[in-house]
């Protein structure tokens, strides 16, 4: 558990993290809570040249309500964001790993890694945030469903950091996140994410996302589609459930099979449908 | 002398060992620190079966920092392989030899191939990716059935997969099953685990004017001190070896590794010391794991509940090579193969086979918990053949407490043992009426609740020699444990122990002992242990052997010690010796309180030489004890699981352990060894699988996904105890290290299967993973 030889460097600002990620031409990895980078590299699973560490770069800690969305800094770690009231995804946050991770693991190095294991980005997905990224030409903002580009691979550029991430407030929306891992410090064997506006007893608008059905978090459509504008009761939400896997090809994995992980898909669709609804 | 007032025995004293831990003073391998020291990293095989066509070390002896790169060739002078140390009277054992560093082939994933020694970690760890092997792969099995049939074989010259077979039995057997009026037959696994102690294995190897001094991460110094020797060509006074602090072995550093010898060979060819620390990768490949046992297991009954005879055929999967007791470990389960029941007859086959797999050998109660598992849940499956309660039935097997000491029909004598009691007292703490009601009322709203039993007895104690012995079992040392009680000059004391231990609190419990005996506190004796430059030649810790076996030796050098003090006291106080007694702190005369010496004035007697005509001076004895019979813990488990039936996830709500391992010594470390004894067993029933793929990969190479539970799945355990002294010592103590991990497995799985009956699941094998348990209940309802 030996890392191969890598140099570092603390820069003390955005603009000098993306010019140092620019100058090591491909070859450096920012570090933030390390706690995905750092195993992979004790492994040799990874081995960048160059460690770049932004987890003292100030003004990316924040977390602010800025109208109707929320601004949630780069280096905002899990726990802060499990307790600072931003809806889904502080349950969300609450649920990842173990403290000793939520303590040190961030938003933003939780979302570049594009785990499609990992419980933020499916989050993110259904919210329909995005992520505001500095790069050596400035900076652009992200909707989240064009960021997941592959397993492990998003729409960073080389140069690129993700300096804060926006998601709407969602004022009005119920939420619900159902994991379902062997154990609690686990990642999710699959996981959905489910947020519900009602109106007059009618389900408004439905968002559901998925985590590890794919190599990217994906939105469930097919469910989506069935239950908006379908009555919020649960007869509707079992039986959009029910296409909740529809259109996914999860990869097999040693607890769980690609039917298996289906089933679960549909299973846990329906408990946080029913939570964001507020049905028993 | 006459009896002493205990007054530390039997008390929860906290451990003398936490201080230590605690505050990061322990000293583990990883902390031990000789100047001069080059770090070693070993080249592993990647392919589970291959020829090694070459090996180029060029590039990695070029780096900076390398001092030297060796193969399997470079230590063609070692005196011989690794050892196995098990040689059962009249069986054949297939013992192809097993490198420290694999010469010509490769037999599993991570069998090590070169060393590389530099001047640091970094610099060994990057030169090993610079070896260049070239492997040429050959067919590779891992399944241990299919191994059985037929090619490909593991090691070709042998033209078998077959490493040996062995038969344990008692009885008329055919007579039994024909008397039986019902017979059931089940396919029962114990799959593969890991020991996974938190601290991996490390070795330091010192070698300096012609003496090697091994520091080891190891339950056994002594059996590695003699190995050492005889594999390096030395002798054994030319070796030391010394465990310090060990941060868990269960049973997986009951061994002598290739690395220690490779450490020891390559500091004496160096002269320097070298030291090698394993990484969780490292230990998850190619630290010996435990169980892989597939039986075959017939049990007949009459209608009226009595079991007639009992018959279990195993397939061990050994894995790639015999280790020190590889072949040696399901036969440890054969002995109590019947559990706590009294069956007429008995027979164990036991058939151990190579694959291409990591060896298996002693983990966490070795042999007994496949036992324990195979008896108890056949015991629910009969119940439910015969339509009687799955308690009564136990109840009408159970050797009665009256029949002890019990020949059973394995042949072996259990010590002594209440299985009434220990059933009745876990049913004070579960009312079965009330949980049938909650059961039912929960499976209404969707909750499938289930309650299951374990009631278990185990063979531990490991001793005597004249049972495991060469003219016994087999095992090629004779069990039996030392200890050397030194009373100083000032009254403290230092015991030194054969045994080794590596958590569980053990220099608590003979302090405790010792001080009872001498009339001192605790905290004035100190217990050296896991150095055999100190001390006399001890046999190491496992096989829950320690206390009856260790702390009997000390009681018993103890004794002679306090009988020299007694005589001291008598010949300074015109006394006699039979009228003096330990109390409050004094050796005094009987009748006479005031009249007394301290044990510090005895041991100024003793060591300025003041004695009694006749008498040596000094004040300390050594004890070599062989006990009469092994002891024979016992208890009653209780489970209860939910269990999400549209996920198959099962969650363990309660679960409730009476444990009796005969007269506690200290409380606060039997419950320590249960919870961790029960949190291994809920880990293997539920949680922790090795897994290989069909190529020979190890699947399951680090913690994520080798699923270790942690406190977050698991319950507040519920324990409680029953008290029946084992008469095989004077202390009447049994050992309890492993009963928790012996008695666990079966109380889950017969709850989840309580919980299952319902929707028709009747049997199920571990791991009960949720994709497991989720497709039997989709099988069963597919039915």
């Amino acid at each position: 558990m030996i890392t191969a030889e890598f140099e570092y460097e603390r820069p003390g600002s955005v603009a000098e993290a993306v010019g140092a990620l620019a100058a090591a031409d491909g070859d450096a990895k920012l570090l933030a809570g390390g706690h995905s980078l750092i195993p992979l590299m004790k492994l040799r699973l990874a081995a960048p040249g160059r460690l770049i560490d932004i987890s003292r770069v100030p003004g990316l800690s924040a977390i602010e309500r800025d109208g109707e969305r929320w601004r949630i800094g780069a280096l905002c770690t899990h726990t802060q964001l499990s307790r600072a009231g931003v809806g889904l995804l502080s349950e969300v946050a609450a649920t990842i790993a173990d403290p000793q991770v939520r303590n040190r693991g961030t938003i933003g190095g939780s979302l570049a890694h594009g785990d499609p294991a990992s419980d933020l980005p499916a989050a993110l997905l259904a919210l329909e945030g995005s992520i505001v990224a500095q790069g050596p030409g400035g900076e652009r903002t992200i909707p989240a469903a064009d960021f997941f580009s592959d397993y492990l691979e998003t729409a960073l550029g080389p140069a690129e950091m993700i300096r804060e991430v926006l998601v709407p407030a969602a004022d009005g929306y119920g939420f619900g996140y159902q994991k379902f891992n062997r154990r609690a410090e686990d990642w999710a064997l699959v996981a959905v994410a489910a947020a519900i506006r009602v109106q007059d007893g009618t389900c408004a608008d439905v968002r559901i996302a998925l985590t590890n059905m794919g190599p990217t978090p994906l939105r469930a459509g097919a469910a989506e589609a069935a239950l908006r504008g379908a009555p919020a009761s649960a007869e509707a939400i079992r039986a959009a459930a029910g296409q909740a896997a529809e259109g996914t090809d999860p990869p097999a994995d040693l607890d769980a099979d690609a039917a298996y992980k289906r089933h679960l898909a549909a299973v846990l669709c329906e408990r946080a449908l029913r939570a964001a609804a507020g049905i028993a | 002398m006459s009896a002493t007032t205990e007054r530390h025995v039997g008390q929860p004293l906290r451990r003398k060992e936490d201080p230590r831990l605690i505050t990061g003073k322990a000293r583990y391998i990883d902390d031990i620190a000789l100047p001069g020291t080059l770090w070693a990293a070993f080249v592993r095989s990647p392919e589970a079966h291959a020829r090694i066509v070459s090996i180029d070390a060029g590039a990695a002896r070029a780096r900076p920092g390398v001092h030297a790169v060796y193969t399997g060739a470079d230590m063609a002078d070692i005196g011989g392989p690794l050892p196995l140390a098990w040689a059962p009277p009249g069986v054949q054992v297939n013992n192809p030899p097993h490198w420290p560093l694999a010469r010509a082939s490769v037999k599993h994933v991570g069998d090590p191939v070169a060393v590389v020694i530099g001047d640091d970690r970094y610099a060994v760890v990057d030169a090993a990716e610079d070896v260049v092997v070239e492997y040429d792969p050959l067919p590779v099995v891992t399944d241990p059935e299919q191994a059985l049939a037929g090619a490909p074989f593991v090691h070709p010259e042998l033209g078998t997969n077959q490493v040996h077979q062995w038969t344990l039995a008692g009885g008329e057997l055919e007579a039994g099953f024909a008397e039986a009026e019902v017979t059931i037959e089940r396919r029962v696994v114990n799959h593969r685990i890991a020991g996974a102690p938190i601290e991996p294995r490390g070795v330091l190897a010192d070698y300096r004017a012609g003496t090697i001094t091994l520091y080891s991460s190891t339950q056994v110094p002594h059996f590695v001190r003699l190995f050492v020797a005889l594999l390096l060509g030395t002798s054994e006074e030319k070796v030391r070896v010394i465990a310090p602090e060990v941060g868990g072995g269960f049973g997986s550093k009951l061994q002598i590794y290739g690395e220690e010898i490779v450490a020891c060979w390559a500091s004496r060819r160096l002269g320097r010391p070298v030291k090698w620390v394993e990484t969780r990768s490292e230990n998850m490949a190619v630290t010996h794991q435990g169980r892989d046992q597939i039986a075959t297991v017939r049990m007949g009954a009459r209608r009226d509940g009595k079991i007639t005879a009992y018959h279990v055929q195993i397939v061990a999967d050994l894995g790639a090579y015999n280790m020190l007791l590889t072949p040696l470990i399901p036969s440890l389960g054969a002995f109590v193969m019947g559990g706590c029941y009294r069956i007429p007859a008995v027979r164990t086959d036991i058939t151990g086979v190579f694959t291409n797999k990591c060896p298996t050998d002693a983990i966490r109660g070795a042999g007994r918990p496949e036992a324990t598992h195979m008896i108890e849940v056949m015991m629910d499956q009969m119940a439910r053949e015969l339509g009687i309660d799955r308690l009564e039935l136990r109840r009408r097997n159970f050797i009665p407490k009256e029949d002890f000491p019990a020949a059973v029909a394995t042949g072996v004598v259990y010590d002594s043992g209440d299985y009434h009691a220990s059933l009745d007292k876990l049913l004070e703490h579960v009312d079965l009426d009330a949980f049938r009601q909650e059961q039912a009322r929960l499976r209404e709203q969707g909750v499938h609740r289930g309650i299951g039993f374990s009631t278990y007895t185990e063979i531990c104690g490991l001793a005597p020699s004249r049972i495991t012995g060469p003219a016994g079992v087999g095992v090629g040392a004779g069990l039996w444990e030392s200890a050397l009680v030194r009373v100083h000059n000032t009254g403290a004391v230092t015991v030194y122990t054969g045994t080794s231990p590596h958590g569980q609190g053990l220099e608590t419990a003979f302090a405790q002992i010792v001080a009872d005996r001498l009339g001192v506190d605790p905290s004035v004796v100190e217990v050296i242990h896991g150095d055999t430059g100190t001390g006399p030649e001890g046999r190491g810790t496992y096989g829950s052997r320690s206390l009856a076996n260790g702390g009997e030796a000390i009681v018993k050098a103890t004794d002679k010690v306090v009988a020299k003090a007694a005589k001291i006291v008598a010949a300074e106080l015109e006394a006699a010796p039979e009228d003096i007694v330990v109390r409050d702190g004094k050796f005094s005369v009987k009748g006479s309180p005031d009249k007394g010496m301290t044990l510090a004035e005895i041991a100024g007697v003793a060591y300025i030489g003041a004695v009694p005509e006749g008498m040596e001076p000094g004040l300390e004895e050594t004890t070599f004890n062989d006990p009469e019979n092994f002891v024979f813990p016992f208890g009653a488990h209780a489970c209860i699981v939910d269990v999400d039936v549209a996920t198959g996830k099962v969650d363990v709500v309660r679960y409730v352990a009476v444990d009796d391992c005969g007269n506690p010594v200290n409380p606060l470390l039997i419950a320590g060894q249960i919870h961790g004894g029960i949190a291994y067993g809920i880990g293997q029933a539920l949680y922790e699988h090795v897994v290989y793929d069909d190529d020979g990969q190890l699947v399951t190479g680090s913690f994520v996904n080798y699923a270790l539970p942690t406190a977050a799945e698991l319950p507040s355990f519920e324990l409680d105890h029953t008290v029946t002294p084992s008469p095989v010592n004077a202390l009447g103590v049994k050992g309890v290290g492993e009963a928790g991990t012996i008695a666990a497995t079966p109380a889950v799985t017969n709850a989840v299967v309580d919980a299952l009956e319902p929707l028709g699941v009747h049997y199920i094998n571990m791991p009960l993973t949720p994709m497991r348990v989720w497709r039997a209940i989709e099988e069963a309802q597919a039915r």
